[in-house]
């Protein structure tokens, strides 16, 4: 176990923690803001990746496809959002119908499985290759760090408006917000478009950063997005109160997800055991609410009052 | 103002638990009426109040509210017209977002909502000086989450909401009965100032008798999704509790079995 080695590992888990994060503020919109488990992001991140590949080899630019990936995602949530409130199925299940159907669309749109692209020969914006020895303003830590910011200003923006007020006001109460005339239909659709329009977004830089999009690069992304939301909160929570701050912690709480799992990488660890592992983590921090009301609610209920006060 | 024609509606229809909840049910308010509702468990209070809220289409019948037939509207649509407190305080508001917040997603009822800002400077002005009305305290508060209020707070800040934009129809529904007996007077308060204020056309549930016969200006009672007891103008103002039992014996040929109701 050479210390070299993690320290090297460090700044990649850093970037791939960081466009991971893009997806987590996503799945923050829908799990945390409209109260929504919307599995779709195991394939929109796909099809973000492979639309962004695809455009990119045809030889559109790299911005100009990155919009197109988020455009992508965002069609990606109107199919569950219209399967949620039009065709009235379950949210889980809804998701679970788009996942499954983007599999073959993604596989459509790359006509294989997997298709790389070769940054010596493309524009990319973010990539693997460009962790050391480029100038800062080239590293993908730095490009994607920027990228945040700029999100989260706009989204602090958006949920501020009253369109925004409007989706957070469905996902709190929904009977509320339709009592006060807010199409809560409407709102999941477009919370949902908005959140794998992110999703869409991270999978194009995710792909442009690893070199390739593959069918599977999806695979349990919701837990990983839940995951950084958890250890976000976890962690951030006491420090950041307001909305863009809890924003940027999710990001952050990415990039801890990362690093924990390139330590227990390093340490040895086989890495076919790292799903399970992260779906028992998801699981033990999902379950601490419901702890805490049956093991300790005395002893919840004073510590909760004395922070909210 | 409010035109219910012969509204039926049956849950669960088919099943061992159908149930006919609204039979042919009728009735019309006037402007500026404020009518009670009283009856027992199950007797459509609350039926009809989601019927005129259209929080599920009606089997049969007609809604008219202000002369527009709103029968067909989605419940979101119908918002414009009405103003609603419900019986559980976490109902009527966001417990995430704070009393501001409330207010002014309460202020955009029947609007477009775009990217306007979803609360400007003017409007906090406005709800400071609106919250004084509950004499509450909640002026001073006004970032405060809703979440952490007591539930006789949320019920007033529910209050304000529903009458921030004049509603053609405020509906309560046992909007006082979660609240301890002092709380609850002190939100009855000021439901009368607010719909005098504003002159409101008013259809109040309550299981409380005694309330039903000092507010507003009519009184009816149902059973069985119908208005067995119909009471306005100087008889309603003469009304004791044990005259409306007498006349509920001799409207339906049973006892009124609910000592809350009596007693409360």
């Amino acid at each position: 176990m050479n210390v070299l080695n993690l320290f090297n590992a460090l700044p990649g888990a850093a970037a791939q923690g960081l466009i991971w994060g893009i997806m987590a503020i996503g799945v923050y919109i829908t799990y945390r803001i409209l109260d929504f488990a919307d599995l779709t992001v195991d394939g929109s991140l796909c099809t973000g990746g492979a639309v962004c590949i695809m455009m990119m080899i045809s030889g559109q630019n790299v911005f100009v496809s990155m919009l197109a990936a988020t455009a992508a995602g965002m069609v990606t949530g109107l199919a569950t959002g219209l399967f949620h409130t039009f065709m009235g199925i379950p949210p889980i299940l809804s998701g679970i119908l788009t996942q499954l159907s983007l599999y073959s669309v993604n596989l459509k749109i790359m006509g294989k499985a997997n298709q790389s692209i070769n940054v010596d020969k493309y524009g990319l914006l973010v990539s693997l290759r460009y962790i050391k020895g480029v100038p800062f303003y080239k590293n993908p830590i730095f490009v994607v760090a920027v990228s945040i910011v700029l999100l989260v200003v706009v989204l602090y923006w958006f949920f501020g408006t009253e369109l925004g007020c409007s989706l957070r006001a469905t996902g709190c109460n929904a009977n509320m917000s339709r009592a006060q005339g807010i199409n809560t239909n409407f709102s999941k659709v477009l919370a949902l478009m908005i959140s794998n329009g992110l999703v869409g977004l991270s999978g194009a830089f995710l792909s442009q950063y690893q070199g390739f999009s593959d069918v599977n690069m999806g695979r349990g992304a919701i837990v990983i997005g839940l995951a950084a939301v958890i250890i976000g909160e976890a962690v951030f929570g006491k420090v950041f109160h307001n909305f863009g701050f809890k924003l940027i912690g999710v990001a952050l709480g990415s990039i801890i997800y990362y690093l924990v799992l390139q330590i227990v990488i390093w340490l040895g660890a086989d890495p076919d055991y790292l799903k399970m592992f992260s779906a028992l983590v998801v699981a033990f921090f999902l379950a601490i609410p419901e702890w805490k009301k049956r093991f300790f609610s005395g002893a919840s209920v004073k510590k909760g009052g004395k922070s909210h006060a | 103002m409010l035109e219910i024609r012969n509204v039926t509606k049956v849950f669960n229809p088919g099943t061992v638990n159908e149930k006919l909840a609204l039979d042919h049910f009728s009735l019309t308010l006037e402007d500026g009426d404020f009518v009670t509702v009283i009856g027992g468990n199950g007797a459509g209070k609350s039926t009809m109040m989601n019927a005129i809220a259209g929080v599920w289409p009606v089997d049969e019948g007609q809604i008219l509210i202000d002369q527009v037939d709103v029968t067909r509207l989605a419940e979101h649509r119908r918002a414009r017209f009405l103003g609603r407190v419900f019986q559980d305080p976490m109902t009527g508001t966001a417990g995430t977002m704070g009393i501001e917040e409330n207010l002014a997603l309460a202020k955009r009822r029947g609007a477009r909502r775009f990217l306007g800002a979803g609360i400007t400077r003017k409007e906090r002005e406005e709800y400071r000086e609106l919250l004084k009305i509950l004499d509450l305290g909640l002026e001073e508060r006004m970032t405060t989450k809703v979440e952490l209020l007591s539930g006789g707070q949320r019920q007033a800040v529910t209050l304000l909401m529903a009458t921030l934009q004049k509603p053609k129809l405020l509906l309560l529904d046992e909007h006082t009965a979660a609240l301890d007996p002092k709380t609850a007077a002190k939100v009855l308060e000021t439901t009368d100032y607010i719909v005098n204020k504003d002159k409101l056309t008013t259809l109040m549930i309550t299981h409380n008798m005694k309330d039903a016969i000092t507010h507003g200006n009519r009184l009816i009672m149902l059973m069985d999704g119908k208005i067995i007891l119909d009471i306005r103008g100087e008889e309603k103002k003469k009304l004791t509790v044990e005259d409306l039992l007498h006349k509920f014996e001799a409207a339906s040929g049973e006892e009124f079995a609910n000592d809350k109701a009596i007693l409360g």
